[in-house]
């Protein structure tokens, strides 16, 4: 098992916070909108330093995300920023009609996703997020895993035409992966190398599938680890190449298990290659109040749950 | 009255023409609405807006018209055709398979002269904002015009956007409401009234104005003072007052035409009160 270690932890926010301001200094047709939400979505450093380019939409989420979709008509890049709740469920449709089918391009980022938004529960702990949005033709999911890949993710997606989502979260979370890394939109990154299991992981559950590897290696089962934090488009063969060798896949997420990276990972092996699969997701439910690291437990999210995936799928091998 | 308020009724006698074989052609899709924003449309485009039938998307230095009821997409694709971004004939596909001449307006297919898709209502007045955005953050003087069913107005999204544009100034933006009191299930003041529309609007902020739209000389009249008052610090709204099926006498008066299809004697009927002036596709 590579080893991986952190010297920091920051939430991946403040990555998406630092990606906007350094993406607003290359491109100066990037603006950003928000509903409400400044502080909670980094935006800040952005605005002081472009205070001209910045939107404040009030709490009117439908309203800014067609003048999103709008601004785009003369060659404004507008990222919009509030909660993942707020970004996909609540705007579903003019999000659908105004920039999805309209090909505009808006990049939809979304904080606070998934359990680990914590004490405000299941109103705003949106599980169902990836879902809508990658069934939606023509946008592109991201859901990056450390505070360094949301700020490349964030940059990398300025550069790219067409609708993103970009969901990222509020706890703080271990740093792992470099600060001068390149983004590459739908390519999947390889965390470790391994031969027994192919551990398909999304978001700041990388870390956890890293420590699972680690574990899984004092047990004697060589665990691949790979980071898909482009869900649409996905690396299919990423996916294929590596469940050639291992013969089985355990997918990591913090999302229900319907609709999201687990479905992606198991429609491709569907079709193409029949193979045994774990998820590790959301069993169907909404979440409740608590602290992230009690919820990450009580709903199955931990390095403990991905280990017990590996042994059950390992079992499940011809 | 002057010849070109006449050339520009005649242009509408046209278009009224094409909305009713369009409709008639695949025997579905809005005429009441289409027929009662003519004169409107036809004045926009061919007295009103700077714009260019070569069709740049990004529109950059021209004037834009966005359509947020998208459902009276009939008088927007023969105006647009007639106004030179596609061939007439093509409006011959309307509603039918493989044709960029869709239900419901929309890049998808890349139809010149469309620049969002419109049917879900309720999104285009944040749409035109945000395009009056970029024009201002672009440097860019020229105007951003959109069109509303007044039906479109029971949409919360209408109001968010309502409230937004006074707040930042959005003064380079002229928004049309079509007062035409119908709506798909009956009078809108039976379905959910809309009150007073001119008090609502004066105190979400806004410039209002009041137009018969099925007046040409009017229209046009009401059409420049509008774009007179651009930049003072106010967006415009005018509250265009027409009758669903203008032009076609059995089509106005009722609700009823709002998506209903002529068959072929009524179709007959209807062309019998409208002048062929530019020739029938």
């Amino acid at each position: 098992m590579k080893k991986y270690t952190y010297t920091d932890k920051k939430d991946t926010r403040s990555g998406f916070g630092a990606g906007l301001l350094e993406a607003g200094k290359q491109n100066h047709e990037v603006v950003a909108l928000c509903a409400d939400l400044i502080g909670s979505l980094k935006m800040n450093d952005f605005i002081k330093e472009f205070p001209e380019r910045f939107f404040q939409i009030g709490i009117a989420e439908a309203n800014m995300m067609c003048i999103a979709a709008g601004m785009t008509i003369g060659g404004k890049i507008p990222f919009t920023g509030t909660f993942a709740n707020f970004s996909t469920g609540r705007v579903y449709d003019q999000i659908r009609q105004s920039i999805a089918y309209s090909d505009k391009n808006v990049k939809i980022c979304a904080s606070h996703a998934g359990l680990t938004l914590g004490e405000d529960g299941a109103t705003h702990q949106i599980l169902e997020d990836i879902g809508m949005m990658k069934m939606l033709p023509g946008m592109t999911v991201i859901n990056p895993c450390d505070y360094n890949q949301t700020k490349a993710a964030t940059i990398a997606i300025a550069k790219h035409h067409g609708p993103v989502y970009l969901r990222f979260g509020r706890p703080v979370v271990p740093i792992f992966t470099d600060d001068d890394q390149e983004f590459i939109i739908g390519k999947a990154w390889m965390v470790n190398e391994g031969k027994d299991v192919s551990i398909f992981a999304t978001g700041h559950i990388v870390w956890k599938a890293i420590q699972a590897g680690e574990k899984l290696a004092e047990m004697g089962i060589d665990a691949e680890i790979i980071n898909i934090h482009t869900i649409k488009p996905l690396d299919v063969e990423a996916v294929l190449k590596s469940v050639a060798k291992t013969g089985c896949a355990v997918s990591c997420e913090e999302h229900n298990r319907l609709g999201g990276l687990g479905d992606s990972i198991a429609q491709v092996l569907a079709v193409n290659n029949p193979t045994p699969q774990e998820y590790v997701a959301v069993n169907d439910s909404f979440g409740e109040s608590g602290t992230p690291d009690q919820l990450m437990k009580k709903y199955g999210l931990e390095a403990e749950d991905i280990i017990d995936a590996v042994n059950r799928v390992i079992k499940r091998k011809k | 009255m002057n010849t070109e308020i006449q050339n520009l009724q005649r242009t509408a006698s046209q278009v009224r023409r094409d909305i009713v074989r369009m409709v008639h052609g695949c025997q579905s899709g809005h005429p009441g609405g289409s027929l009662g924003c003519t004169d409107f449309l036809v004045a926009l485009y061919f007295k009103i807006l700077k714009h260019d039938p070569a069709f740049k998307a990004d529109g950059i230095g021209e004037d834009l018209f966005f359509l947020s009821n998208g459902h009276i997409s009939p008088v927007f694709y023969s105006v647009l055709a007639r106004s030179g971004y596609f061939e007439p004939s093509e409006l011959a596909t309307f509603r039918k398979l493989n044709s960029r001449v869709q239900g419901h307006p929309t890049t998808h297919e890349g139809l010149p002269g469309v620049r969002i898709a419109s049917g879900s209502l309720g999104q285009g007045m944040s749409v035109a904002i945000g395009a009056s955005l970029t024009k201002k953050l672009n440097g860019d003087k020229s105007l951003v015009f959109c069109l509303h069913g007044d039906g479109e107005l029971q949409e919360g999204q209408i109001w968010e956007a309502a409230m937004f544009a006074p707040h930042n100034k959005v003064d380079n933006l002229i928004a049309t409401i079509d007062v035409n009191g119908q709506q798909i299930d009956g009078p809108t003041k039976l379905v959910l009234s809309l009150g007073n529309l001119k008090a609502k609007w004066e105190a979400f902020g806004w410039d209002v104005l009041e137009m018969k739209g099925n007046d040409m000389e009017d229209v046009v009249n009401v059409l420049e003072n509008a774009k007179s008052r651009t930049g003072k610090g106010k967006p415009i709204v005018i509250l265009m007052y027409t009758e669903m099926g203008a032009g076609v006498d059995f089509m106005m008066g009722s609700h009823k035409w709002h998506g209903v299809a002529p068959n072929d004697e009524q179709l007959e009927l209807a062309l019998a009160q409208l002048e062929e002036s530019l020739g029938d596709y």
